[in-house]
């Protein structure tokens, strides 16, 4: 309808938007500016983790959904009694988040010493964390409770394993940060590598969270 | 910083050796073209399964000899027994609904496609993506192993239907033939089968959200690539939920535990706790399953005909040589459908005793759906309104998409609503609906994809002549075998039943089930054709040129077959909506997304030139 042919050179099109010309990848583009970024998608790294981690959710959601489910269903529940080692686990992945932020600001300063001892400490609370975890599992063997005694220690097993399990891929991912920064020449940090960095560090408070919830599920809840 | 400015343009060099540039390839072309190899591998497979199970229907007591050697126990003498025919059904769903339907449309054409037409160099996380084939690939070797290891020749896989419903799937062997290692492995493939997806979402998330090039706002976007991206975002939502509820299948399975076997099962003959084939469990959800699994199960039916919604409105606009009517109002309605589709699961489970409150909710999301579809329905019919539609293979498979569209989906309308669901559930009418919308259309829209994209992918037209006789054959023959299967859910055959020799009321329908049959050996024949144009085209065709169809969006502005890193070091600048045909004024009917010099103003949103 509105259509017109025009003598001025004016570049304009229809479908889609108000914008004329070339109007910017979505993702530099904020608040109307330009972003200068030395990578232009150094970005990636970081959405990346967040569309990662809406999926794990996911996973945790159905399972905490099957657990809310079958604890009304059945009448064969039986609470176990939660390991105490459980609030050293707790304590130690609250400081692990601690510690990686501070080795991520030693990053951001460009000290690169100071950072990959930071991220060492962090990568031993998490270990640390597995082997409390691993401890836990021991009480309650030892008090006869296994898989298969009933829904709650089933429950408990599966949701400490699977987070066991993504938290051992977070460790993985340290590992990795923490060679290139221990066996890195180079002086200044590149975009792409402090958002990898970020990546993994985002992927790690979310495991650090992800366990608070899980406990505060698997004891509180009832 | 020098070596990361040129990473972003090059980022992988142009493999040579036969293994990276073949096999184990990073470039998302080359994967795209490995996902429909492994979707036309394995629809052969269903395709084959399906036959047999016409077979039986029609011909319940004929002796197929070649079947009588290969499964002694499941066909004997070539006659197959009740719990074979149950296993073509598991698997015939299981192969097409994961690995057709969910790698054709979006792991093949979605690959290969998406980078292209945002003007990206390639995905986001190659070497992610590469790893998504492969586990993909793995699941389908595994579920072909359950075709094999299900113990005895007696069947070719579970016997319970592709949504695994507990407690039969949780029970192991002594549920039936095939339950047990059968189903373990099932199971199995497609936990597999969740995590391959769930990589290939990541990175078509990540790459459409990142890595569009310059002047490729949003709602510059051609439709396919807002298909694709929805579809990735339940893929990315619903296969979690699926994964967790294998792993808790495969623990009641393997470990013992009671998720979903409830207390005082007396199956086969033996009571729970008495045996040690079956230990004692309490207390658990059968019903549970079917949550979990619909929450999965409802998204993944928009998984697989979403892209096939994003290709039909690229081709019609093409071939109807107009914009896309209502642009916006489209990808707002891919994104309705894809909201929706999360909040419709239980009008699957009305028949499992869910509070009737719960089901008239379920009933009023379920028929809201038809809002957003109706809206996509008739702007595809606006696009082709007083169009001079130029009626290529790849046009009529579109039109066709929509004709199967409406034909299938106005059946949901009518099973959607519990008080009519009550009746028609488990009848023919159900298989009739879905197999028309999710099933046919979708791979309409696949077959559209194919014959529109092939010059792109390989430089060569297929065959028009092949193509126009399986378009007819095979949009005939669809509607020959499902329409009659909506009388039989009327007069209330129901599904799954391997024969209906014994239930006098349905005799009567045996020359229609023979009509369905014969319809269905056609066109599966006509698809041979498909396949030989497939292979004959591929050396034989014409030659296409860059542009093969006078079309506007990115990959046509590339060489053919598009080089490693699609646009030959310089990415290209958009200037356009993707759907600018027919513009006054213009030099051609069509301006590309790169024209830069085309001195014109229009609305676009219109075909009313």
């Amino acid at each position: 309808m509105a259509t017109m042919v025009t003598t001025k050179p004016v570049i304009k099109s229809g479908t889609g938007g108000k914008a004329s010309g070339p109007n910017g990848n979505g993702s530099k583009r904020r608040n109307g500016r330009e972003f200068l970024e030395p990578d232009p998608h150094a970005n990636r790294y970081r959405i990346g983790m967040w569309v990662a981690l809406a999926s794990i959710g996911m996973l945790f959601t159905a399972l905490s959904s099957a657990y809310v489910v079958r604890a009304g269903a059945g009448g064969d529940w039986v609470d176990i009694r939660m390991p105490r080692v459980l609030l050293l686990s707790t304590a130690l992945i609250l400081v692990s988040s601690v510690t990686l932020e501070v080795s991520k600001r030693n990053l951001k300063a460009s000290s690169l010493v100071g950072h990959s001892r930071w991220l060492m400490l962090t990568m031993l609370l998490g270990l640390a964390f597995l082997g409390s975890q691993l401890l836990a599992w021991k009480q309650l063997a030892q008090q006869g409770i296994y898989l298969a005694s009933n829904p709650h220690s089933s429950f408990f097993y599966l949701l400490t394993a699977t987070h066991a399990v993504h938290l051992g891929g977070g460790l993985l991912a340290l590992i990795f940060v923490w060679t290139r920064s221990r066996f890195s020449t180079a002086l200044k940090v590149s975009p792409r590598r402090q958002a990898a960095t970020d990546a993994v560090a985002i992927y790690w408070h979310f495991m650090d969270a992800l366990w608070i919830y899980l406990f505060l599920l698997l004891f509180l809840w009832r | 910083m020098s070596d990361v400015s040129h990473e972003g343009v090059h980022r992988h060099p142009a493999p040579t050796g036969f293994i990276r540039k073949y096999i184990f390839s990073l470039d998302h072309k080359v994967i795209g073209i490995q996902y429909i190899l492994l979707a036309l591998a394995a629809v052969l497979v269903g395709m084959t399964m399906s036959l047999l199970m016409r077979l039986k229907l029609s011909w319940p007591d004929h002796k197929f000899a070649l079947l009588g050697t290969l499964f002694k126990a499941g066909a004997p003498d070539g006659v197959m027994n009740p719990e074979f025919y149950l296993s073509l059904v598991t698997m015939h769903g299981t192969i097409m609904v994961f690995f057709v339907l969910t790698t054709a449309p979006q792991g093949g054409f979605g690959n290969y496609f998406l980078p292209i037409q945002i003007g990206a160099e390639d995905m986001a996380f190659p070497t992610l993506n590469m790893m998504s084939f492969w586990v993909t690939f793995i699941g389908f070797v595994v579920i072909l192993a359950a075709i094999f290891f299900s113990g005895a020749e007696s069947t070719v896989g579970p016997i319970g239907g592709w949504t695994g419903y507990a407690p039969l799937s949780a029970l192991g062997a002594i549920a039936g033939p095939g339950q047990g290692m059968g189903m373990n492995l099932w199971i199995i493939s497609i936990a597999i089968f969740c995590v391959g997806s769930l990589l290939g979402a990541l990175n078509f998330i990540t790459t459409l959200l990142n890595m569009r090039t310059k002047g490729m706002s949003l709602m510059r976007m051609p439709l396919t690539c807002w298909a694709w991206f929805t579809t990735a975002v339940l893929a990315l939502l619903s296969f979690p939920v699926l994964l967790g509820g294998g792993i808790l299948l495969l623990l009641d399975r393997l470990a013992g535990t009671s998720f979903f076997i409830p207390g005082g099962l007396y199956v086969s003959g033996v009571l729970s706790g008495t045996n040690p084939n079956f230990p004692l469990h309490t207390g658990g959800s059968p019903i549970l399953w079917q949550h979990l699994f619909w929450f999965f199960g409802h998204p993944e039916v928009y998984i697989a005909i979403l892209p096939g919604m994003g290709a039909t409105s690229h081709i019609l606009a093409t071939f109807a040589r107009k914009p896309v009517f209502g642009y916006r109002a489209m990808v707002f309605a891919i994104f309705a459908i894809g909201l929706l589709g999360f909040f419709v699961w239980g009008h699957h489970m009305f028949i499992s005793g869910m509070s009737p409150y719960s089901a008239i909710a379920f009933s009023v999301l379920t028929l809201s759906i038809g809002v957003p579809s109706a809206v996509k329905t008739f702007n595809w019919i606006g696009t082709l309104w007083g169009a001079r539609i130029r009626f290529t293979t790849a046009m009529l498979f579109a039109i066709g998409f929509v004709s199967l569209f409406v034909s299938g989906g106005i059946t949901g309308l009518i099973l959607g609503q519990s008080s009519l669901d009550l009746a028609m559930h488990d009848t023919y009418i159900v298989p009739a609906h879905f197999h028309l919308v999710m099933g046919v259309a979708s791979i309409f829209g696949m077959f559209a994809a194919i014959y529109f994209w092939f010059p792109k992918m390989f430089g060569r037209y297929l065959d028009e002549r092949i193509g126009k006789i399986h378009f007819w054959v095979t949009f005939v023959g669809v509607y020959c075998i499902f329409v009659p299967m909506h009388v039989m859910g009327l007069v209330g055959m129901p599904r799954r039943y391997s024969q209906f020799t014994e239930y006098g009321f349905l005799n009567k329908l045996h020359p229609l089930v023979l009509f369905v049959s014969i319809s269905a050996i056609i066109t599966i024949t006509v698809q041979l054709l498909f396949y030989f144009n497939l292979v004959w085209s591929l050396f034989k065709g014409a030659k296409a040129p860059d542009n093969a169809w006078e079309a506007t969006t990115l990959e046509w502005s590339t060489s053919t077959p598009p080089p490693h890193d699609n646009f030959a070091g310089v990415l290209p600048t958009v200037y356009h909506g993707p759907y600018e045909f027919a513009v006054p004024g213009a030099p051609n009917d069509f301006v590309m997304q790169t024209d830069a010099e085309v001195e014109v103003s229009s609305n676009g949103h219109n075909g009313h030139h």
